[in-house]
């Protein structure tokens, strides 16, 4: 820097040091902005978990009271309740029933069918991938009426079937869109040099292309995952004791009893954890699902 | 062992890929296929194996009919141009996948994997997946699985194309050999004359979906049979004239006359390679006045393009020359190494040098 200007130097030696320190503490400003604004951003997004978390620590004597910004006096006891109700857990298990349920269908259905819509042509092909996709175009609401008749003249109405089946209109197409992606990222011609080595479809299939598309069957399983999970209409509607999952039960706080907002705000952390384990499991995959696939 | 088509084609989207073509290939030498990108080598290799069915013909091997036989029953290996592996699988489960789907015993799949692995020097690298590996490895890898299959038909479409130019040179040499003893029936596909040549055995050039001229590569390539086996067969290009034959004498276009082949009079076509032309005098050759447009060092030889009468010819030249675009040349032929075809593009005049090609 002084071989540049060592004539302004020469002229102004006692403006140097002055007009570098303002110099450094630009660029230090600068430095840190790209901070603060990342912090700033991510504090927005977790506030209402905080919020969430630290209502389910306190006692709702404690909520209805006043804001605190974390508990006075930390208690497990809403949680504790929910662990030990049956009328609580067992809207887990039922909604971890139906979830899984309908999880383990979609992808055993999506895989064959994306499967084909990758390697194949057939007749109306373009239209009928396309016609898939705008299934999920449609609201619930519009499926919860045939739902709730059909399933209770075949006797499916509130079991764990029920809501597993209803929520495939759904999941099914999105997984085949997922899969379908990740399956076209994979050359023809590793099919095509298992078809030559001798390996039989199925072989070929569960053994040397499932493992290639392993990703994209985990992305496809998280989006049904969350899906069946968060999902609350056609959950409610066809549901009423014996299968009535977290998302139903937790509207039953709203009671003659008043609101119990501690109550409450426990189930809903409970209810955030399981999406959270699946995101770590596909973390390094999940960019490419929200692309279907296609990056 | 043979492999034989008889009257196999094809077509796609009502466009004909391959034209009827029925050839024989036998075991032992490489069956090269040769022709440009397009050509129907690709095609042809995927109705060989069994990937594609043909629209009309029979596939015969050992004489047996496998037109309709699936892939997987088929005695057959094939590698492609990009390197293809399984990524999942290590290199040693790689080579070991066609033995693991005939149930052979544990002993028997690992001393054929590691005697496929000591051929193409894969044995350091036997633990480690395909995609951690180099091009070169993993190609190899590629051609040690169709080695341990032992399949009686082994197909190649292109396998070296994407490789460094050593490793090049070293599985060229290598390749017909490790597949010539196992008596199979070994098909090679490549757009590269020089590679044809090299590889030795026989040669099948293919021009826009037809097998132009089929026979031992020298032979084909010193008297192709037409004038499209011809432009397949040299590279740089053929240095094309048009001419006609009058009285005795070959008349090209810009009014040179040369000593013709005793051949009817009528329109011809002359072809010549580059290698075949001179920059500097030769005995009983004709100067033709020429300009440069451009030229090309590699090494210890040279390619001059030149504009030859309105024709775009190049000369292959030994040593370093740099003449400058612009520049006047003459260009020295020698009849006695020129192709004329007919007009129906057929060889009509085998030249008198050829062996000297």
């Amino acid at each position: 820097m002084s071989a540049v200007a060592p004539s302004s130097a020469a002229a102004a030696p006692a403006a140097l040091p002055s007009a570098r320190a303002p110099a450094r503490r630009d660029a230090a400003a600068r430095a840190l902005a790209p901070r603060v604004v990342l912090g700033l951003y991510v504090m927005f997004l977790l506030v209402p978990i905080y919020w969430l978390v630290n209502m389910s620590l306190k006692t709702n004597l404690e909520i209805s009271s006043g804001m605190t910004l974390w508990p006075e006096a930390p208690t497990l006891d809403n949680y504790r309740r929910i662990f030990t109700d049956a009328s609580w857990y067992s809207g887990y298990i039922n909604s971890l029933k139906f979830v899984v349920l309908n999880t383990a269908i979609s992808l055993g259905v999506a895989l064959p069918a994306a499967y084909a819509f990758s390697r194949y042509r057939f007749l109306g092909d373009k239209h009928l991938f396309f016609w898939l996709l705008s299934n999920r175009m449609a609201p619930p609401a519009v499926f919860a009426l045939p739902f709730f008749q059909l399933y209770s003249a075949v006797g499916l109405f509130d079991t764990p079937w029920a809501v597993a089946l209803a929520h495939c209109v759904f999941n099914i197409p999105l997984a085949v869109w997922i899969l379908e992606g990740f399956m076209s990222g994979v050359p023809r011609e590793i099919d095509e040099t298992a078809a030559i080595d001798g390996w039989s479809f199925p072989a070929f299939f569960v053994r040397l292309f499932l493992p290639l598309v392993a990703g994209g069957v985990g992305v496809a399983a998280f989006f049904c995952f969350m899906f069946s999970w968060v999902e609350l209409l056609l959950a409610r509607t066809l549901t009423t004791v014996d299968a009535k999952p977290i998302t139903a039960t937790m509207t039953r706080t709203v009671s003659a009893a008043g609101m119990d907002w501690g109550l409450l705000a426990a189930a809903g952390t409970l209810t955030i954890v399981p999406g959270a384990v699946v995101i770590w499991f596909v973390r390094n995959h999940i960019a490419r699902g929200f692309a279907l696939g296609r990056v | 062992m043979s492999v034989a088509l008889e009257g196999v084609s094809l077509s796609a989207g009502g466009r004909p890929v391959l034209h009827p073509l029925t050839l024989e290939l036998p075991s032992g030498l490489p069956n090269v296929l040769l022709g440009p990108t397009g050509s129907g080598k690709t095609t042809l290799l995927r109705l060989l194996a069994g990937l594609d069915r043909p629209d009309a013909g029979r596939i015969l091997a050992e004489g047996r009919d496998v037109t309709g036989t699936a892939v997987r029953r088929r005695s057959v290996a094939m590698v492609y141009q990009q390197f293809i592996n399984y990524p999942t699988l290590s290199v040693f489960e790689n080579i070991a996948s066609p033995l693991r789907v005939g149930r052979l015993p544990r002993a028997e799949v690992e001393s054929r994997v590691l005697e496929a692995a000591r051929l193409l020097r894969l044995e350091p690298h036997l633990k480690r997946k395909p995609l951690e590996l180099s091009g070169g490895q993993q190609q190899r890898t590629a051609i040690a699985r169709a080695l341990v299959k032992r399949a009686s038909l082994v197909l190649m479409d292109e396998p070296l194309a994407n490789l460094d130019y050593k490793l090049r040179e070293e599985l060229r040499e290598e390749l017909p050999k490790l597949f010539a003893e196992s008596g199979a029936v070994f098909v090679y596909a490549t757009t590269e004359p020089a590679e044809a040549l090299l590889l030795g055995g026989r040669v099948a050039t293919l021009s826009e979906g037809s097998v132009t001229q089929f026979g031992p590569a020298g032979e084909v390539f010193r008297r192709p049979c037409d004038l499209a086996t011809a432009r397949v067969f040299s590279d740089p290009p053929l240095n094309e004239a048009p001419a006609r034959i009058e009285g005795g004498r070959l008349r090209l276009a810009s009014g040179v006359a040369l000593p013709a082949p005793p051949l009817p009079t009528g329109a011809c076509t002359v072809g010549v390679r580059a290698h075949q032309l001179s920059l500097e005098p030769l005995e009983g050759a004709v100067p033709l006045p020429a300009t440069v447009r451009v030229s090309e060092v590699t090494g210890s030889e040279s390619y001059i393009h030149l504009d030859v009468g309105g024709l775009s010819w190049v000369v292959l030249t030994p040593g370093v020359r740099r003449p400058e675009p612009g520049d006047a040349a003459t260009v020295w032929l020698d009849p006695r190494r020129l192709l004329v075809f007919g007009e129906d593009g057929r060889l009509a005049a085998t030249p008198a040098l050829a062996e000297a090609a």
